[in-house]
């Protein structure tokens, strides 16, 4: 099993023919940092995550403002905040699953992961549609209801991507025409679908226990 | 500082490098004359302005009173203005000589390092015929003897380009460009149309005017068949 972590050269080298380098025989893709768009998905994920943090940041600066911490409501309802951390946490298995069969060119393993996949971010959308109707409070209500709906927005936009993304990529792995380098394209959606699930956690953190400390 | 910082460095780059966009040499007595007009204006207009600012005057503004005694450094600010203007005319003038000029720059003028000098001036769209091969920062003046000279093996019918490990840059990995096709300038159109100008007239624009750029995308995402039957010939798992 070749494992993406390994970012040295092709086990098939460039090889000297006279004055030219012939790289005929390199692969034509590769997993981890040798895909370029592992580096845009990087970028992207730095983005993200700086601005994540600005929130949250600027979050705990609005609260240290205020008075009182919901201003003048309630907390956000914490069912269906914590139904959706439940469910992107277990979304992680199949998700690292997917990764590995795609860097093992399982084929059949990568079908029923992505399936699997998709299915769960259809329902966490829905949660996260169900989450917004429980804030207990309105986006232009106050600084309050201004950076809480900016921060699950955020995070919303980065979910909506990724399912979509996976729905896509579900769609291509079983209908075809496929090639290799799809199985990069699976992997890479892994990872970036790692970024949502990790970055959920400090988030339901902050927006649904930050007003009840 | 913007001009010291900024502007004298761009007029530089831009002696530096028309001959290789137009393929014509800049015109060096004129040049001559701009950079000492441009630089003893660009002295004669600033140097005024530290001392009245040490003065009490302050940045930015067209007008003061005639007692604050700041009139004379003005006036010389002003005319080191005009010899600015006229080193810049002097440029506007060169450029447009220069253009027409009958000999052509040679492919490097400066006896400079680096890969762009390597190609006639102006390029050919298509750069290199064959991708030379770099050990260094400064490939021209440094050809390693005895090395490989350039890169083969890269399929000539469809775009291939080569990745290089990050910190190496061994050759890695042949990676197959996109052909040519539509949806890129759909998401283009979709983007500017119906995203950005959507989202100036109406808050609702940011969020639904999403939707058709997302759409392009996935269609210029989505492979067609004769592009992977090229793709699978080619295809060299790692």
């Amino acid at each position: 099993m070749t494992t993406r972590r390994e970012a040295r050269p092709a086990s098939v080298a460039a090889v000297r023919r006279g004055d030219a380098l012939d790289v005929a025989n390199l692969p034509s893709y590769g997993f981890g940092n040798r895909s370029l768009m592992w580096w845009g998905t990087a970028g992207m994920m730095a983005i993200e995550g700086a601005a994540f943090a600005f929130m949250i940041v600027i979050y705990f600066y609005l609260r240290s403002l205020s008075d009182s911490w919901p201003s003048g409501g309630a907390a956000p309802d914490l069912l269906w905040g914590t139904l959706n951390l439940g469910l992107i946490l277990v979304s992680a298995v199949p998700n690292i699953y997917a990764d590995r069969a795609a860097i093992d060119h399982d084929l059949g393993k990568v079908r029923i992961c992505l399936v699997i996949l998709s299915v769960i971010g259809l329902v966490l959308l829905l949660v996260r549609a169900m989450e917004f109707t429980t804030l207990n409070v309105r986006g232009d209500e106050s600084a309050y209801g201004s950076v809480v709906w900016m921060l699950l927005g955020l995070h919303t936009f980065n979910l909506i991507t990724d399912v979509a993304d996976s729905l896509v990529l579900t769609a291509l792995i079983l209908k075809g025409p496929l090639e290799g380098k799809r199985f990069v394209d699976v992997a890479e959606n892994s990872g970036y679908w790692n970024f949502v699930v990790v970055t959920w956690v400090p988030i339901y953190a902050v927006v649904y226990w930050g007003p009840r400390f | 500082m913007l001009i010291g910082g900024a502007v004298f460095p761009l007029l530089g780059a831009f002696f530096y490098w028309f001959p290789k966009v137009t393929g014509r040499m800049m015109g060096e007595r004129m040049g001559r004359w701009q950079f000492w007009l441009f630089f003893i204006g660009v002295n004669v207009t600033f140097f005024p302005m530290h001392q009245l600012g040490l003065q009490g005057m302050p940045r930015r503004i067209y007008t003061y009173l005639a007692e604050s005694g700041w009139g004379t450094l003005n006036l010389v600010s002003i005319i080191g203005a005009v010899v600015v203007d006229m080193s810049m005319l002097l440029f506007v003038l060169n450029v447009v000589l220069s253009l027409f000029r009958r000999e052509r720059a040679a492919e490097n003028p400066w006896g400079a390092p680096t890969l762009e000098w390597a190609v006639p001036s102006p390029p050919p769209p298509f750069n290199f015929v064959v991708l030379p091969v770099v050990s260094s920062r400064e490939p021209l003046w440094s050809r390693e003897t005895g090395g490989a000279t350039h890169v083969s093996g890269l399929a000539t019918g469809t775009r291939e380009g080569l990745v290089t490990t990050v910190l190496d840059a061994v050759p890695d990995v042949r990676y197959i460009y996109p052909s040519p096709g539509i949806w890129p300038f759909v998401a283009a159109l979709a983007v500017a149309g119906c995203w950005l100008i959507w989202s100036i007239f109406s808050a609702q624009g940011a969020l639904w005017g999403m939707i058709p750029p997302t759409i392009a995308f996935i269609a210029w995402f989505w492979p067609r068949k004769r592009e992977n039957d090229q793709h699978l010939a080619l295809e060299k798992r790692p």
